[in-house]
Order: C-alpha cells, then sequence, then structure tokens
C-alpha cells in the first residue's frame, strides 16, 4: 500500500527553528550564522566585529566546531561570553544544538549571537538554525572560483565577507571575476572586503550589521 | 555528507508512518529533492542503503528520489521560467527580483508499505 507523506525531511530541525526564532524575536536578539571554509579567518573576524560594536550592543557567541574548545577559549579571553557546541563529527549544526546552548545564554540581556558554524561550505547550508542573517565569509587565499564551486552557499547567505584581502598581491585573485560570479547568484548580497586581523574594512562590514541589529 | 543525517530523519519520519499504519515492513520510500539543495542523490543512495541494512522491517527497500529542476518567478514581469542553479536572473526582462518557486524541496513524498491485510488478498 502507499502512503502518502508529503513531509519536509527537515521537518523537526525546522520546527526547533521556528520555535528559537520566536525566542530570540521576544528577547530582540538578533542572531547571524557564519559559514565559512577552515582556516577563512571566521574567529578572527568575529573578533574584528565584537570590537567594532561591543560599545554599542552586548553579544555572545556559539562556536560550532567538530572537537576542542580552542575558538570559544579565543573569544572568551577578549571578554564576551561564548558557548562551544562540538559536532562529535557532525559537519553542520543543527536547531536543536543551537537550542542547547542557547538555554544556557541569559538572552534578554544580549542584543546579538554570532554563531560560528563548522567549518565546511555545503552541509549547513540546508539547515535553518532560527537565525535572522546567514553570512558567508570567503578568504583571498581561498580563490576567486569559489562561488563556482560552491553556488549553494553564496545564494542563502545574506552578505558575504571577503576576507585576507590584504594578501591579494601575493595570490592570484580576480576580485572582478569574483564579484561577478557572486553578483549572479546572489544579486542583492553585499561584498565586504576586510583584512581582519588588520582591522581594515572591518568599519563598513559592522556598520551594516549594527543596522541590522537596529531594525529589529 | 550530511546525507547519513538527512537519511536518518527520512527513515525515522518513514517508519513512524508505516508503523502507525499497522505495516510490518517497508518497502519503498519516494523523495522529492531539489537541484538547489546541496544533498547529493549517490550520497543519500549511500546512506539508505547502509540504514536500511540490518533491520528486518527496512532490509530491501527501494530509494525512488525525484529530482526537481529550479523554477523561478519573476517578481516585475511575471514571466515564470525554469532555470539551473547558477542564472536566476528572468530570461524575459533580465530582473533579478525573482522567486524560487521549486528547487529547494527536501521532501518525503510518500511511501510503499506492506500491511497484513496486503498479505491476505494475495493469499485469496
Amino acid at each position: 500500500m502507499q502512503i502518502d507523506m508529503k513531509q519536509p525531511i527537515l521537518e523537526k530541525n525546522d520546527a526547533i527553528a521556528a520555535q528559537l526564532r520566536q525566542r530570540f524575536a521576544d528577547a530582540g536578539v538578533f542572531v547571524l550564522d557564519l559559514l565559512a571554509s577552515p582556516g577563512s579567518g571566521k574567529t578572527s573576524t568575529i573578533l574584528a566585529t565584537i570590537d567594532a560594536l561591543r560599545d554599542e550592543f552586548n553579544i555572545a557567541v556559539i562556536e560550532g566546531d567538530i572537537a576542542s574548545s580552542v575558538d570559544a577559549e579565543k573569544i572568551k579571553r577578549q571578554g564576551t561570553s561564548a558557548v562551544q557546541i562540538n559536532t562529535g563529527g557532525a559537519c553542520h549544526l543543527e536547531s536543536a544544538m543551537i537550542k542547547r546552548a542557547v538555554d544556557v545564554l541569559d538572552l534578554d540581556r544580549l542584543d546579538l549571537i554570532i554563531i560560528e558554524n563548522v567549518g565546511n561550505l555545503v552541509c549547513p547550508t540546508d539547515f535553518d538554525l532560527g537565525e535572522n542573517a546567514k553570512v558567508m565569509i570567503l578568504s583571498v587565499p581561498e580563490g576567486d572560483d569559489k562561488p563556482l564551486k560552491y553556488p549553494g552557499v553564496f545564494q542563502v547567505s545574506d552578505a558575504i565577507v571577503l576576507n585576507k584581502v590584504d594578501t591579494m598581491p601575493v595570490f592570484d585573485f580576480n576580485e572582478q571575476a569574483f564579484r561577478d560570479e557572486v553578483h549572479r547568484l546572489n544579486p542583492t548580497a553585499p561584498i565586504f572586503p576586510i583584512a581582519a586581523t588588520k582591522g581594515s574594512g572591518v568599519e563598513e562590514w559592522a556598520s551594516w550589521l549594527a543596522e541590522k541589529i537596529r531594525a529589529i | 555528507m550530511h546525507e547519513l543525517g538527512i537519511m536518518t530523519g527520512v527513515l525515522d519520519a518513514a517508519k513512524e508512518t508505516a508503523k502507525n499504519a499497522g505495516a510490518t515492513r517497508l518497502l519503498e520510500v519516494t523523495l522529492r529533492i531539489g537541484d538547489m539543495t546541496e544533498a547529493i542523490e549517490d550520497a543519500l543512495v549511500f546512506a539508505f542503503e547502509a540504514l536500511t541494512e540490518g533491520d528486518p522491517f527496512t532490509e530491501g527497500a527501494k530509494l525512488n528520489i525525484i529530482m526537481v529542476h529550479p523554477k523561478s518567478r519573476c517578481l516585475e514581469c511575471g514571466a515564470e521560467y525554469s532555470h539551473d542553479r547558477f542564472n536566476m536572473f528572468c530570461p524575459e526582462c533580465d530582473s533579478f527580483a525573482t522567486e524560487l518557486l521549486e528547487g529547494k524541496e527536501l521532501q518525503i513524498d510518500s511511501i510503499e508499505v506492506d500491511l497484513p491485510e496486503d498479505d491476505a488478498l494475495a493469499k485469496n
């Protein structure tokens, strides 16, 4: 016998994400899901972003990694609350993991939660975490052809941070080709060239984010 | 490799529905997968085989995957058109204000199960 199901595969994930989204809205906190490859400078970008925004906003970070708490320790050393999630091998974060992390945070006190997803340009794109925005970081050494290879992540992102632009003379990175390709995939997403560890470009990116946070 | 996680969810839901209907075995699962998701057909098949093996309820079950080609509607001129996963611009007016209608599906369409009554009917 055939049984019609017509049921979303990620129904459980989506249901928890919807509950989270409501909790975040009730508490007036903006949630950013940050996607990128390993080594693209996610943690450095987060540290630079915190530096730029900490005077105006209360910020917490949820760190997703397969193992270790190295990143959470780095964030905590800067005086910001950080919760580490170890996925134990899983290549992406799911909403149930975020729920557990959020339960230990004081949401009412916060304005911004930055979720550092597992370093991966593929799997995290299919999972709703209840966030207000997904933003991806691509670093110059990864190459200007990445939009061609990983279109999905460029399409789901509300903005694209191009990190390590100070290394552009060393790597053969064609910024115009990169911009054209991103524009084809996602015409409305702004691109923010930054060098997170040097601080350049961070202001423009941080003010885009600040505007989003103030708007909720 | 999030296909294993996806397929675990598929089988959990399929088994629950089958058992609620009083089925004795799960025979077939049909999925609708959009071309614009990151789920890869081969990896889904591999995960399905790995997860159905060794469970008498699911052993030998078949997986059908219907791949859904992306389709959008232009919010400027109203044109509806098919496209690949890279070029979503409206082919009629070049607008990029478009809305994706199909292509993001990650859906369990239907399942085929063995019911005790099916066996009774077959014997008659």
